[in-house]
């Protein structure tokens, strides 16, 4: 059990960073590779994880399980993959309607990743707070935590921009961070299935 | 004399180990800028941009202090064999500035053409007015911004352009986004009937089959050009069909007066020019959804 929350905080982690990497490719034909188009992608995943870490520490309060911690993987899918469609329409119309390319940028940071970065960010305090039995042992569980999770992340940025750009398109690497996570939402779920007997005892 | 002849010979390896690490020559600015070191320096006669200091830099562009209307540099010489598919533009784009020379040049050669050169990095822009005497004018603008960004709030406008010339991939880092089939086609829809798109570009790795494909998917044949020395390969892509040997040849003759002053043996390039298919065609297309350029560069 604490094994899978450990996987699942490090795909997390992972597919963070592998959708912040390409946030700079997708916004790129239409707002260039200039440094504030970086720092607009920047800006969006660090005020969307900082606002998911809210929501997920004050979401664990209330009955945390399992199953919600694998819903919100399942809901970070949902609110991942539509990029796909709408992203270049949705940049067109941002594109057309602010000017100033900075804005622009950080517009379409905005309307293309913040739900999903936020739904992702509030996987690490649920973990925590899954993790967790005792206080004495919250500090260590809850580093073990940001280990993995953080390790997931370096290993998202690097498989992403030495491997996954050369071997796949964008919108497949999008589409395989959503199959992972959909199906580590399983997982979550099915392994709550299973302990269910087990809770009620 | 023959027994200093190994010493000479070990002399000279130190000399070169220790010194070529170092700036191509002496340096007379540096600057990080946001986007890479910028740097000016000077050896003998020439006066040299660069964007890096690593020991297989490339030089960006140079003047000839003694001759300072002559294109220094080979690859730029090539990029005016662009004159040969539209010898009369009005109107120019040019992603890249460098020292400035290209424009600097064409703004001589053609007075009444209005010139446009886009380039991202202010760093840039003013070494090249305070150390390559460029100056802007009513004809000649510089526009600080990322090119896909210029040519895509300009494509409104409908085609604006007879000559392109895309100059803004380095030794170092190749703006991806400049090197995908979306971009040829914003660019080619830039492109007025008649006018042509000169790309300064790579001769080797896998990038060239790949950059090739990409090109021959949005314009069909074109015609390049590459030099020994250097590793530069010029790319010249045309919105209209290419212009025969014989059109090409008296072309050259009709410019060669006028390109003389700058350096530039037009005469050299009709020869040189060719639209051999000598890329592996299977290669995959670059788009933006697939552009691992700078990734493609290293093997």
């Amino acid at each position: 059990m604490s094994a899978l929350i450990h996987a699942l905080a490090f795909g997390g982690g992972f597919v963070i960073m592998s959708l912040e990497l390409l946030g700079g490719r997708v916004l790129a034909p239409y707002f260039g590779g200039s440094i504030y188009v970086w720092g607009s992608i920047i800006t969006v995943f660090m005020a969307s994880l900082a606002l998911g870490y809210l929501l997920g520490g004050r979401w664990s309060l209330r009955s945390p399980s399992l199953g919600r911690f694998g819903g919100i993987f399942l809901a970070g899918a949902v609110l991942l993959y539509p990029l796909v469609y709408f992203g270049e329409p949705a940049m067109i119309w941002i594109f057309e309607a602010i000017e100033d390319p900075r804005y622009g940028s950080l517009a379409a940071s905005m309307l293309l990743f913040v739900c999903p970065t936020l739904m992702l960010g509030m996987i690490s305090p649920y973990a925590v707070r899954l993790a967790i039995t005792t206080a004495e042992e919250s500090g260590n569980i809850a580093g073990r935590l940001y280990f993995v999770s953080t390790t997931g992340s370096a290993l998202g940025t690097l498989g992403t921009s030495f491997y996954f750009v050369l071997w796949w398109e964008i919108n497949t690497i999008l589409g395989l961070l959503t199959a992972a996570l959909l199906l580590m939402g399983a997982a979550a779920l099915a392994a709550n299935w299973m302990r269910r007997p087990s809770r009620t005892r | 004399m023959s027994q200093f002849g190994p010493l000479m010979l070990g002399l000279v390896l130190l000399h070169s180990v220790s010194v070529a690490p170092r700036a191509w020559g002496e340096t007379i600015h540096r600057e990080r800028s946001l986007y890479q070191t910028v740097l000016v320096s000077k050896r003998g006669h020439l006066l040299c941009l660069q964007f890096s200091q690593r020991r297989n830099h490339r030089l960006q562009s140079c003047r000839d202090e003694r001759h300072r209307q002559r294109l220094a540099l080979t690859y730029t010489k090539m990029m005016m064999s662009a004159l040969l598919l539209n010898p009369a533009p009005g109107r120019i784009l040019i992603v890249g500035l460098g020292g400035g020379s290209l424009p600097m040049a064409l703004a001589a050669l053609y007075p009444q053409a209005s010139i446009d050169v886009v380039e991202i990095d202010r760093a840039v822009v003013e070494a090249a007015r305070r150390y390559f005497g460029f100056q802007e004018d009513a004809g000649l603008k510089v526009h600080v911004q990322d090119a896909r960004v210029f040519t895509r709030r300009t494509s409104g406008d409908g085609p604006a352009y007879d000559l392109i010339m895309l100059d803004a991939f380095g030794a170092d880092y190749i703006p991806e986004h400049l090197m995908t089939q979306e971009f040829l086609q914003e660019a080619k829809a830039l492109l007025r009937e008649g006018g042509v798109l000169a790309a300064n570009t790579f001769a080797s790795s896998k990038l060239y089959d790949h950059e090739s494909v990409t090109y021959h998917e949005v314009f069909g044949p074109f015609l390049h050009l590459r030099s020994a020395q250097s590793g530069n390969r010029i790319i010249l892509a045309a919105r209209s069909p290419l212009p025969s040997l014989m059109t090409l040849s008296s072309r050259a003759a009709e410019l060669a007066e006028a390109l003389d002053p700058y350096g530039v043996n037009i005469q050299n390039y009709p020869a040189r020019l060719t639209s051999k298919v000598d890329w592996d065609t299977e290669a995959r297309i670059l788009t933006d959804q697939y552009a691992p350029a700078n990734l493609l560069k290293e093997r």
